[in-house]
């Protein structure tokens, strides 16, 4: 590939005699075929035995996971770890095609992706509600959420002291996210009545930082680097009543979902090692670090 | 005609002449060949879609839940035309105006900057204004009338974003009206405003539907700003400050998580898109046939 691009970047040399062409019309062509060739030569000679491990998916792992991989690169010299975002379902897709040796998936598996990948959770992440910091209301319960999800609540007067209407801000159709609120409130999606409809995250914290009457759910991990970095949002805690807290398994009222490495069934052994490394105790300060929840060993 | 053919004719081609014209043919091919991929591909990923809950079911359902089997299209089709009319009818004006300003009535060491800085106003790219309207324009209206997120956002953007299209395209277009057809209105006795009216705008009005048309074009293919600053709520609006979303927002939130059928009908999305689009180039190219004084 890289050969015969240089060959068709260089111009015929009898056409070049004959023709008389001026020098710089030459160099161009000619500075592109010693940089193709260059560039395309260089990699396998200088490191001889690197073993590059690929890893897509789901957005909110990624920062945690290319840490992981940072640290996995200095402990296992050789290795190159390369990390890159676009979904959970392109997480599950690229490891199905081998076009990435493991995949980042911010749920569990669903039974039909079951039978040819295998899921290993890394860690935990809960979804928090937030609203602006300006929102003098401090902690909501499941009805209450559920109300103003539904559209019976439109105004904030009936649960704080602001007389507001509520702007809703809800995730699009086939977020992880929203299948995980949807489940723990026990919604179906036609229920909800959104003012605002949002994709990633970020997109999410910055609607509610700028408008003090909305209410929105996101990572915890994506809500907490915000408000370190000053956004002026803040997380809202679920008042625990039975019934929420009986559909959680740890006994908390939190939204939680698995953060999960998938491969195929049989993977390489290096890619055994890594997800090994990933859900030791060896990286629980990361996982910590990431405002994520690291899972008991 | 007959004189710029006769050099191909009677010379022989030289070798190179050959090589640019395979080269050329190569190029056109693939330009060609770059938009009849795209449909067919578009069409063969919407197939299942359009098979199974059939295609008058995109313009009957009540709402848009592909998971749960409701698929909705028409109130973003009513969300991609109002946004893009509602720019429209905003820009053009603005544009032309703005053009027979800089061209007719500015000082010259107002003009030349001027027409620079819409230069760069036209580089800028999309999402630039998509954030701004995120965290300006929105909270501005969000205090007036909440939830702010809306049609009327979306508008503005868009506005703000095909202004310097059309203001630049209307400048063009004024600057080819001929020197005799103005020395023609001069001599007649014509004021700055007559001229306007009566020789300047009948003579380069076809310049002005063209520029009004890329300018649609934009809008409508439009995707990051509006989906930062429409709310994305799938519904038809009844007021100006209700959300809505459009054809190219909806591919853009969905598309990475979408699988089966309802990634299909995200397909369907751009289909009828392209559709619009196709649609929108061919009455224009019908209009401009159509007699200029007529």
């Amino acid at each position: 590939m890289c050969v015969r691009l240089a060959l068709c970047a260089c111009p015929d040399p009898n056409t070049l005699k004959e023709s008389r062409v001026r020098p710089g019309r030459i160099a161009l062509p000619l500075l592109l075929a010693v940089t193709l060739t260059e560039g395309c030569g260089e990699s396998p000679a200088a490191h001889q035995p690197l073993t590059k491990l690929s890893i897509t998916g789901s957005s909110t792992m990624a920062p945690l996971i290319a840490a992981i991989g940072k640290r996995f690169e200095t402990r296992h010299p050789g290795t190159r770890v390369d990390v890159q975002t676009g979904g959970s379902s392109r997480g599950v897709a690229d490891t199905r095609s081998g076009l990435a040796h493991i995949g980042m998936v911010s749920r569990a598996l669903h039974p039909g992706e079951q039978h040819d990948l295998l899921g290993m959770p890394v860690a935990r992440d809960n979804i928090s509600l937030i609203v602006h910091t300006t929102n003098p209301i401090e902690s909501l319960t499941a009805q209450q959420v559920i109300d103003l999800y539904t559209g019976h609540t439109t105004n904030w007067q009936s649960v704080s002291a602001v007389d507001a209407p509520v702007v809703v801000v809800n995730k699009a159709e086939g977020h992880a996210t929203l299948e995980l609120f949807l489940r723990h409130f026990h919604l179906k999606h036609s229920q909800i009545q959104a003012d605002i409809i949002i994709g990633d995250n970020e997109q999410g914290i910055k609607v509610v930082a700028g408008n003090p009457y909305a209410i929105g759910y996101v990572s915890t991990g994506s809500a907490e680097y915000s408000i370190g970095h000053d956004v002026p949002i803040k997380r809202l805690p679920l008042t625990p009543t039975p019934v929420a807290s009986a559909t959680v398994h740890t006994g908390r009222s939190a939204i939680v979902r698995p953060l999960t490495l998938v491969t195929t069934r049989h993977p390489p052994a290096f890619v055994r090692t890594f997800i090994a490394f990933a859900s030791s105790s060896h990286v629980h300060d990361l996982v910590a670090a990431h405002y994520f929840v690291p899972l008991a060993s | 005609m007959f004189m710029t053919w006769l050099p191909l004719i009677t010379l022989s081609p030289s070798h190179r002449d050959h090589l640019l014209r395979w080269l050329l043919w190569g190029c056109a091919g693939v330009t060609g060949g770059v938009l009849v991929c795209i449909l067919v591909f578009l069409i063969l990923e919407a197939m299942p879609a359009l098979h199974q809950p059939g295609w008058h079911r995109f313009f009957t359902d009540a709402s848009w839940h592909p998971a749960e089997g409701a698929y909705a299209l028409w109130p973003m089709l009513a969300g991609t035309l109002l946004s893009t009319v509602g720019a429209l009818l905003l820009a053009v004006p603005l544009g032309i105006g703005t053009a027979v300003f800089c061209y007719w009535y500015a000082p010259a060491w107002l003009a030349v900057p001027y027409q620079r800085f819409l230069e760069l106003l036209a580089g800028i790219p999309s999402v630039v204004f998509g954030f701004w309207g995120l965290v300006t324009l929105v909270p501005l209206i969000n205090q007036w009338k909440p939830p702010g997120s809306s049609l009327l956002a979306g508008m503005i953007i868009l506005t703000v974003m095909i202004l310097p299209t059309t203001s630049l395209l209307s400048h063009a277009s004024l600057a080819q009206v001929s020197t005799e057809s103005l020395c023609a209105a001069a001599a007649l006795g014509f004021g700055r405003w007559g001229t306007l009216r009566h020789v300047v705008i009948p003579s380069c009005r076809s310049g002005l539907f063209t520029a009004g048309l890329l300018a649609a074009g934009r809008a409508l293919g439009e995707t990051m700003a509006v989906l930062m600053v429409c709310g994305n709520v799938v519904q038809m609006p009844s007021s100006l400050f209700d959300p809505i979303r459009t054809l190219t927002a909806n591919m853009a939130l969905e598309m990475t998580y979408a699988v089966g059928l309802h990634r299909s009908a995200l397909f369907v999305s751009g289909l009828v898109l392209l559709l619009l689009v196709i649609s929108l180039v061919g009455s224009a190219t019908w209009i401009s046939r159509t007699p200029r004084h007529g």
